[in-house]
């Protein structure tokens, strides 16, 4: 193994992660490389020395504060929930039936209460003799006769004439 | 996290419970300030929370967990970046304490209790001082790789780089270290 080769290997080797197979194999470098030798032993030094730091304890109100901050996060709604107006509801559901019910109640009885119309038995033969029909809608509209100076009263407008 | 995204509150609490030690530490070593970090954490289970109902467990959930945690540490540092270098022009000379609190050096007493104390803050005050020097990217792969104990696969993941990537910028960390925390090292050796 070369000294390049030792460097992804030595800090595993000096914390004991290597396996057996690698293990012997930087052994045997380190036998043989005293530059190697020396910085390994130096390694373990400084992991020794970074073992010294000793470990703080946080505060006695960190929990406290982390859970009153959770506290005051705001609850997560689902996308589901954001819709909950369309969510199936017992409620919506009944006031539907009873629409759809009064719905079918109103226009049953609009059929049903209808009042009969009264129809004269003379102006149902009338209106069957469609000839009579025919030639009352010509005398009344027919526009020659309208142009037709009026009736002479015998009594009437010549008395006015003479007296005047 | 099943039972959390199943809306169990209990099982939020258990990960509450276990994973805030951890992840305070992590952050807090990240930003370098308690106060911060704590912030920083209550944000990761407030996003664990908010995405529980989204949560697959495609991975496993501490990568999960500590990659929304490194990106989140990494955001922090960049907005605060200037106005660290401005606090750090107008601080005053001072020893901080591990609790992040600045304390200005007091005169060692002949007692050499105080006198142990002292040095013992010295060399982890260096310690922590080497581990901020690092680029931020090797410095959260140190620290996923030596207190969270996740493996190679994992940090690489939480980093999204890629493993043979990941082991180099851990060889890279380790060798500033080594650097850095020269006499320390030459101390540590000789014993």
């Amino acid at each position: 193994m070369s000294c390049e080769r030792m460097e992804s290997r030595i800090l595993a080797y000096v914390d004991g992660r290597l396996n057996e197979s690698e293990c012997a194999e930087v052994q045997k470098h380190l036998d043989a490389c005293p530059a190697c030798r020396v910085r390994a032993t130096e390694f373990s030094s400084v992991s020794d020395l970074l073992d010294e730091l000793p470990v703080i304890e946080p505060s006695p109100a960190f929990d406290m504060r982390v859970r009153a901050r959770i506290a005051a996060e705001p609850v997560q709604q689902s996308w589901w929930a954001s819709w909950g107006w369309l969510r199936p509801s017992p409620r919506i559901a009944f006031a539907a039936s009873m629409l759809l019910l009064a719905t079918v109640f109103v226009s049953y009885r609009t059929d049903n209460i209808a009042p009969p119309i009264p129809v004269d038995q003379a102006d149902v033969e009338m209106m069957q003799d469609l000839s009579v029909m025919e030639d009352h809608d010509t005398l009344s509209n027919f526009e020659p006769l309208k142009e037709l100076p009026p009736p002479v009263d015998a009594n009437g407008p010549d008395d006015d004439q003479q007296q005047m | 996290m099943l039972d959390v995204k199943a809306g169990d509150e209990q099982s939020f609490g258990l990960l509450l419970q276990r994973y805030r030690t951890p992840l305070v530490n992590f952050l807090y070593r990240m930003v370098r300030s308690r106060e911060q970090a704590e912030d920083l954490a209550q944000e990761v289970f407030i996003r664990v929370y908010r995405a529980r109902e989204e949560y697959v467990p495609s991975a496993k959930f501490t990568t999960w967990l500590f990659r929304i945690a490194t990106n989140l540490a990494l955001n922090s540092l960049r907005d605060h970046r200037h106005q660290k270098l401005e606090i750090s022009m107008d601080a005053p000379l001072t020893a901080d304490a591990e609790d992040g609190d600045e304390k200005p050096f007091e005169v060692a007493d002949k007692h050499p209790t105080i006198e142990q104390e002292l040095l013992e803050e010295d060399r982890k005050k260096m310690i922590r001082h080497a581990i901020e020097k690092l680029p931020e990217k090797q410095r959260a792969a140190v620290l996923l790789h030596k207190y969270q104990e996740l493996d190679y696969a994992e940090i690489a993941k939480i980093l999204s780089v890629s493993e043979s990537a990941l082991k180099s910028l851990l060889f890279r960390a380790y060798e500033s270290l080594r650097v850095e925390l020269a006499p320390l090292v030459a101390r540590h050796g000789a014993k």
